[in-house]
């Protein structure tokens, strides 16, 4: 008898989603990591669950996913820390205001709650934000997340064995354990994040670092997660480096200061050019924060592929291994979605949103710029 | 910014010796300290008494010697050849790294009570102007800290109704046969002992909790037979010291316990010495030869006739870190509900699922507060055996403008 | 004596001689406890020399500052609580 329906590769916060719905779908799953749940990029993250609009399939993805949080909010525990902040994007200059009246039209279009604020009522929401800046978008039904605890509690729920070992091959239904054991099933996850080209070769993910920056509390000064609009440029550029003002009040009371963006491989160390660029620039929009004492910095490698579209289906070539990865910064707020379109597909079931645009075999590997 | 041949990164007898004896040989030296004024833990400034004996000397040597002395310069982050601190940026051929040590904390029901301080702590506080004059005070932990603090704490008026040693009287005798051969250290101990009350000093006993409402007001201590309480207005407890190594490590140097180092001071990274508590606990003494060679090998001088000061300073080194062993014990003397991470008020409870500091850490909060895990980091070393943790830059709290630039 | 420093703790006035540390001026004005803990638990200073952040009031409107680390200066406006 195999030993599971499916065999999940990798616990972090996409394995922990895809244990629950599948799970809940009705498959017997065995989970596989050999480092505790939630503890690699999903502990390194923001956590800010929010709609984007980079391209009409990432909207798709990144609004239900966010409807699927918040049908799940009212049982999530405290320590996963889940707040409805909503988000404030920031405008730098006059020309991005234009920017902010076109996503808002794009948002409530597509039935998605946002207003364009002007100078004056943007000040009146966050006074802190420098009082020069022309105006922005307020998106209130975005919110934010501590996604090691959430990704914890995906797994408890999901009631499914956890394996602490290391997957060294999977293909054929089978995954193999790095002590020579195999693992049988009709379908094998690779949820590896960062590290799932190792396992299913040819996939176009490449790390894609970033740093954060965590304060001391400063309980109300910033009630929303406040970022500049210039960020989907940061984001979904594939430059070679980039900073974007980002700022996240926690239920601490904490700001978590972001971000960078970087591809130099797996290099963990701080990188204190582009982290005082990054501080530098979260003082330029917030003045006061330039008194708040930072307490730790540190890095984590987002799953990047080269469309900024997670991986999520079928590996071509072998229908026994499905790909949920590959969600660059994105992985917290589309980890549910992702797991309901797999469960789908195991259900033979259909799917709220189209799956097609995630389909894996439509980039190709090394097509990063 | 600010350009030197020598670095030096802490302004403790081993640092000021270092900086004076490389300043003295015309090398450009630039000494940094965090604290408001020179002297490190031992030698810190009293405002209510001038330095004397071999802090006043050194120090006056230090001011001829020619080096910079930069108090208050908090050295956050460092990389080869450039220390970042609070005030800017300093750039060096070689850095001696003389960061001393911490106290170890140890959690005990009602630790968290306002007026139960370390024991170096609690010095460091008279010395900068609180008052215990008239104060009932318990003093416990172990190590030879806790005779020297009751005795200083007696001299400025308090009223030291017990120092509990953790150690017993049997464990501590070659800590005793060692002091007997050091004439000055001897002497010392002679004048800490007769400073305090007879049969004041009780060996084998430890503090098992504080009580009080908003401030310590009693203390319960053990023999292992006998449990009874102690009225006091003060609780002073700390065991032993720990070499504070953060800087060395971000540095790229070999760290187990304490810096490794060769018999130049040489740290396995190029052009790093390191010198003092960071690389033991050796105390005063072997602070001051520790930090004239790291001083003087930094400037490419010899060092072979310190060398057997150096081989004594290392044996005394070895006798402390036996005599003074804490008994298994403390390890039960926390209750479930008692808080081990204090900044984030996180239980020993929280962490009875963890095998792991990281992963406790991610999932508890435990040490993720701002003083990410100098102090339960160190007891949970103790209790559970957890490894340390890993050393990131800012090495302190440092506000974003300092960083931003 | 004339180059006593005049610092207010949490609003009351008192003066303290030059080289004492604010923690040293709490001390003085007779308060012990220096911040509330996360859960609301009073605290005072443990270590004396900058480690363990139990310490920190705010000074001149800067909340987390280290009373043990920070000299006293004129004028100085000290509150607890942080
Ligand atoms: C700085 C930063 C900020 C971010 N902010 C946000 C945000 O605000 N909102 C948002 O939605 N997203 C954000 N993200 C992105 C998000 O963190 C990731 O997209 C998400 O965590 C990816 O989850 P994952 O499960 O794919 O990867 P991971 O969490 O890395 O999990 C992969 C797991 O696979 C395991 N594994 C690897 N190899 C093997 C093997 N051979 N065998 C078994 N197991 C293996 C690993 O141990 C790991 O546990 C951010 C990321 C970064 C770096
Ligand atoms: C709290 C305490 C009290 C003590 N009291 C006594 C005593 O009464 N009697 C006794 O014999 N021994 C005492 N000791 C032991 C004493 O530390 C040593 O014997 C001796 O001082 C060691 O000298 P050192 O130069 O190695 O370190 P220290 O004297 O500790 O000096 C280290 C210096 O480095 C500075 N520093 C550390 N990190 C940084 C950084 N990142 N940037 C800038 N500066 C930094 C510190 O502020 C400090 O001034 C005490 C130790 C402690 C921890
Ligand atoms: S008392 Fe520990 S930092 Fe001030």
């Amino acid at each position: 008898m195999a030993d599971a329906d499916v065999i999940v590769v990798g616990a972090g916060i996409i394995g922990a989603a895809c244990a629950y719905f599948l799970t809940q779908a009705g498959a017997r799953v065995v989970i596989v990591d050999p480092t505790a749940p939630g503890t690699v990029c999903t502990a390194a993250c923001m956590g800010h669950l929010v709609v984007m609009d980079d391209s009409e399939a990432q909207f798709a993805l990144t609004a239900y996913s966010c409807r699927l949080w918040t049908d799940l909010a009212a049982r999530l525990p405290r320590p996963a820390e889940y707040e409805p902040r909503g988000t404030l994007w920031v405008a730098s200059t006059r020309e991005e205001m234009a920017i902010a009246e076109a996503k808002s039209a794009f948002y409530r279009a597509r039935g998605v709650e946002a207003h364009v604020v002007t100078q004056g009522e943007m000040a009146a929401l966050e006074p802190a934000l420098d009082s020069s800046l022309p105006g922005g978008l307020w998106v209130p039904g975005d919110s934010v997340l501590y996604a090691t605890n959430a990704a914890r509690w995906l797994l408890d729920q999901s009631g499914t064995t956890v394996l602490r070992e290391e997957v060294v091959a999977m293909g054929g239904g089978r995954a193999t354990l790095d002590d020579g054991r195999d693992l049988e099933a009709s379908v094998i996850v690779n949820a590896a994040g960062a590290a799932a080209p190792a396992l299913t070769t040819g996939l176009p993910i490449e790390p894609r670092k970033g740093h954060l920056a965590i304060t001391d509390r400063y309980p109300g000064v910033l009630t929303r997660q406040t970022l500049e609009l210039g960020y989907l440029a940061s984001a979904h550029g594939q430059a070679t480096e980039s900073v974007a003002f980002n700022i996240q009040p926690r239920a601490t009371g904490q700001m978590l200061i972001g971000s960078s963006r970087e591809f130099v491989g797996f290099a963990p160390g701080v990188n204190r050019a582009i982290v005082g660029k990054m501080l530098e620039r979260a003082q330029r929009f917030v003045p006061c924060a330039r008194d708040w004492h930072v307490i730790r910095i540190w890095t984590g490698f987002r799953p990047c592929t080269p469309d900024n579209l997670p991986l999520i289906g079928p590996a071509p070539g072998d229908a026994t291994v499905w790909i949920a990865a590959g969600h660059e910064g994105l992985g917290i707020t589309t980890s549910l979605a992702t797991g309901r379109l797999l469960a789908d597909r195991w259900a033979a079931r259909d799917s709220a949103i189209d799956p097609v645009p995630f389909a894996v075999d439509r980039v190709a590997a090394g097509a990063h710029g | 910014m600010i350009e030197a041949d020598v670095a030096v990164v802490g302004g403790g007898p081993a640092g000021i010796a270092a900086a004076t004896v490389a300043a003295e040989s015309g090398a450009r030296v630039v000494l940094l300290d965090e604290g408001a004024t020179l002297g490190g833990q031992i030698w810190r400034r009293d405002v209510l008494a001038a330095p004397k004996g071999s802090a006043a000397a050194w120090l006056d040597r230090l001011a001829a010697s020619g080096a910079e002395v930069l108090s208050g310069w908090s050295v956050f982050d460092a990389e080869p050849r450039r220390l970042v601190g609070f005030r800017g940026i300093v750039r060096f051929h070689q850095v001696v790294i003389a960061t001393g040590a911490r106290e170890r904390f140890l959690p005990f029901p009602g630790w968290t009570l306002p007026g139960v301080t370390g024991l170096g702590g609690l010095q460091a506080m008279v010395k900068s102007g609180c008052d215990v004059s008239d104060r009932r005070i318990v003093v416990g932990g172990s190590g030879p800290l806790a005779i020297a603090v009751a005795a200083s704490l007696a001299e400025r008026g308090a009223h030291v109704a017990l120092v509990a040693e953790q150690a017993s009287w049997v464990q501590i005798r070659p800590f005793l046969f060692a002091i007997l051969r050091e004439p000055r250290k001897f002497m010392q101990g002679l004048d800490y002992a007769l400073a305090l009350h007879p049969g004041v000093v009780r060996f084998g006993t430890w503090v098992v909790g504080a009580e009080g409402r908003d401030r310590v007001e009693a203390v319960r201590v053990t023999d292992g037979r006998r449990t009874w309480r102690e009225r006091c207005d003060l609780l002073a407890v700390g065991y032993g010291l720990v070499p504070q190594t953060e800087l060395a490590a971000l540095l790229g140097c070999r760290v187990e316990e304490a810096v490794w180092v060769d018999r130049e001071q040489r740290t396995t990274a190029s052009g790093v010495f390191a010198a003092g508590e960071p690389t033991g606990i050796g105390g005063v003494e072997c602070a001051l030869i520790e930090g004239q060679i790291a001083g003087l090998a930094a400037v490419g001088r010899e060092v072979d006739h310190l060398e057997t000061e150096r081989f004594r300073g290392l044996r005394f080194k070895d006798v402390l870190k036996t005599a003074f062993e804490l008994r298994n014990e403390l390890r039960h003397v926390p209750r479930p509900e008692t808080i081990v991470c204090r900044c984030e008020d996180v239980r020993l409870v929280d962490l009875e699922p963890f095998v792991d500091r990281r992963t406790a850490k991610l999932v508890t909060r435990c040490g993720m507060g701002p003083c990410q895990g100098r102090v339960c980091g160190d007891s949970l070393e103790f209790l559970k055996k957890w490894g340390p943790n890993e050393v990131r830059p800012p090495l302190m709290p440092t506000s974003v403008g300092d960083l931003a630039r | 004596m004339a180059d006593m420093l005049t610092v207010r703790v949490n609003g009351v006035v008192m003066c303290v001689p030059p080289g004492f540390t604010v923690l040293a001026a709490l001390d003085r004005a007779g308060t012990r406890t220096c911040r509330t803990s996360v859960t609301g638990e009073p605290r005072g200073a443990l270590c004396g020399m900058g480690i363990c952040q139990e310490c920190r009031v705010t000074i001149d409107g800067r909340s987390h500052e280290r009373s043990c680390m920070t000299l006293c200066q004129d004028g100085m406006e000290i509150v607890t609580g942080d």
